[in-house]
């Protein structure tokens, strides 16, 4: 399955997922999901640090190929486009009508199962996080399930000789992690600075290969309950004008709110 | 008897006091349901018997890592987890805890829930902030085994008073392995864990006035410094202060925004703070709508008076 090829990382899978713009105003259908009337989705802006990342290390090498995996909707072929007119080389769709509400477990298992089936790759790619379900939780899945190393939330990202230095932000300070190839990096924001699609980019992803995959997503162990929107704040009020309105905050702050 | 296992947070060989917290939850869901709480150090730190006991440990595991690795860790956190018959295994919210939670779940073959904010024991049921806050959900594990990290300033510690067993434990090793943890800014909690917080964006007009900001956090102890996405984005500040949702996701006692207008995407990452104070010179910016407490001015002139006046309280 997954093996070191050789110094560079050439075959590289980058995961991404299809997710509501971050301006997205919430409205909750059923009471279990997100009602998608009207909202507007994209690549999963951490996505864009990996497929940055993912090019950046095959044009290093000079030689490769980076092959992007989603589960999504049928309507993710979108995002998936855009991730081959960035300059991906291939791409393959897990598709299934109910895959927005995957969680972060049924997702791993999903992309394992086919990064077994296409692999082997030196180098696995991911965002930190999706920002519609925030799990932080689908690259290091994989990772473990697959018995490679995962370095998650990566700023800084070396791999030379097959040696992998990454740092991470940690509360406070930075951290910083070795391993070593075949691995799997989460990419937060600060790792690079992603490219946009030009057009010969556009017109070239036309003719790249798409798969789609149909997959089972039965068998789920988290189950949503309930999704509400949180409760509204009490209304505020406007304490006064300029400089002259901190000593009634400050007395606010420690008499009526008792938060200093 | 079932067993509630907590991850320990290790930085420098201490716990991390964000840890009590999660022992505090644990505690509350183990007198729910009869169970004991084990506390887990992955790696060796000096483990506080009386300290650990009255957070709400009943024993307390200290592994034998002299560093972290994070496959090494998950690994042994599911050993323990299955020797005792775990029935829940929880984090803190933190990097580290969001790095292990998704590993610690493969290897029990169950799922997680990441960045609870409050825990319901018949289920268990798990409430966590979708959209970065801008929904809720309640989710249940459906195994024998459920894997929880929490979120920082969301529950406390147990109070008690109870001594905790120290025992040692072997540590399983990894293929990968932390090698370096810098310090940056010095003493200036992080902006993700403070109980206050003070954020400022584009209405500050460059990063030459940040030394304003940085003085009212000087007069209020554990006060952290934050940033909206328009000034991180600009390059006045660090990724790692912006708040919102493609940034941190906060919930202090007190937040000031100042200058911040109230893009949606901030106001999800900071709404379910528990009083806000906007200050901002366009009174129909839309912070105001979210604020506890607003002042309509300059920023530049209302953050050194306010400096001021946080330093006559002499806030301890």
């Amino acid at each position: 399955m997954v093996r070191l090829f050789g110094p560079n990382p050439m075959n590289i899978l980058v995961c991404v997922k299809r997710v509501p713009a971050t301006t997205t105003r919430v409205a909750i259908l059923d009471g279990k999901r997100l009602n998608p009337e009207g909202v507007e989705f994209v690549l999963n802006p951490y996505d864009e640090y990996a497929v940055e990342e993912a090019l950046r290390r095959k044009e290093a090498a000079g030689t490769g190929k980076v092959t992007a995996l989603s589960l999504g909707t049928a309507d993710a072929q979108k995002e998936l486009r855009q991730v081959l007119a960035m300059g991906a080389d291939e791409a393959v769709l897990l598709a299934h009508a109910e895959a927005g509400f995957a969680d972060a477990a049924t997702t791993a298992r999903q992309l394992e199962a086919e990064i077994r089936k296409r692999g082997p790759f030196d180098l696995l790619l991911f965002g930190k996080q999706a920002v519609d379900r925030d799990q932080h939780g689908v690259g290091p899945m994989v990772a473990t399930k697959l018995g490679i190393p995962c370095i998650t939330e990566v700023v800084n990202l070396d791999i030379a000789d097959g040696k992998v230095t990454a740092e991470r932000e940690v509360e406070g300070g930075r951290e910083t992690v070795s391993a070593t190839l075949p691995c799997a990096i989460t990419c937060q924001k600060g790792l690079n600075e992603p490219r946009y699609a030009n057009l010969k980019g556009i017109m070239a992803a036309k003719k790249k290969p798409l798969d789609t995959v149909q997959v089972d997503l039965s068998g789920a162990v988290v189950e949503v309950l309930e999704m509400a929107a949180p409760a509204p704040r009490p209304p505020g009020r406007i304490v006064g004008e300029g400089a002259a309105a901190v000593p009634e905050l400050l007395r606010l702050l420690r008499e009526e709110a008792k938060v200093l | 008897m079932s067993t509630i296992l907590v991850v320990l947070e290790v930085r420098d060989g201490s716990v991390r006091p964000v840890s009590h917290e999660v022992l505090g939850a644990a505690r509350a869901l183990a007198d729910e349901s009869g169970a004991s709480v084990i506390a887990l150090a992955t790696e060796t730190c000096a483990a506080d018997a009386a300290h650990l006991g009255a957070a709400g440990a009943d024993r307390v595991l200290v592994g034998a890592a002299e560093r972290h690795s994070p496959d090494g860790a998950a690994a042994t956190v599911a050993r323990v987890a299955k020797e005792n018959g775990a029935s829940c295994v929880l984090l803190a919210a933190t990097a580290r805890g969001r790095d292990q939670q998704g590993r610690i779940a493969a290897l029990l073959d169950t799922g997680f829930a990441s960045d609870c904010v409050a825990i319901d024991a018949k289920g268990p049921v798990f409430t966590r902030p979708v959209f970065a806050g801008k929904a809720l959900i309640k989710v249940q594990i459906h195994a024998g085994v459920a894997v929880a990290s929490l979120r920082a300033n969301h529950f406390a510690p147990a109070g008690r008073t109870a001594e905790a067993v120290i025992e040692s434990c072997s540590s399983e090793s990894g293929k990968s392995e932390v090698v370096e943890i810098s310090a940056k800014s010095a003493g200036r909690p992080d902006v993700a864990e403070a109980a206050r917080v003070i954020s400022g964006g584009r209405g500050l007009g460059g990063p030459e006035n940040w030394h304003l900001l940085e003085k009212v956090a000087d007069a209020v102890p554990g006060m952290a410094l934050g940033a909206s996405r328009a000034v991180v984005d600009a390059g006045w500040r660090p990724h790692g202060e912006q708040v919102g949702q493609t940034g941190k996701t906060v919930s202090p006692e007190l937040y000031f925004a100042v200058g911040i207008s109230g893009a949606i995407q901030h106001l999800a990452g900071m709404s379910s703070s528990k009083v806000i104070v906007a200050i901002n010179r366009d009174k129909e910016a839309p912070i105001f709508q979210h604020a506890t407490y607003g002042v309509v001015g300059d920023a530049l002139e209302i953050l050194p008076a306010l400096a001021d006046e946080l330093q006559k309280l002499g806030l301890q």
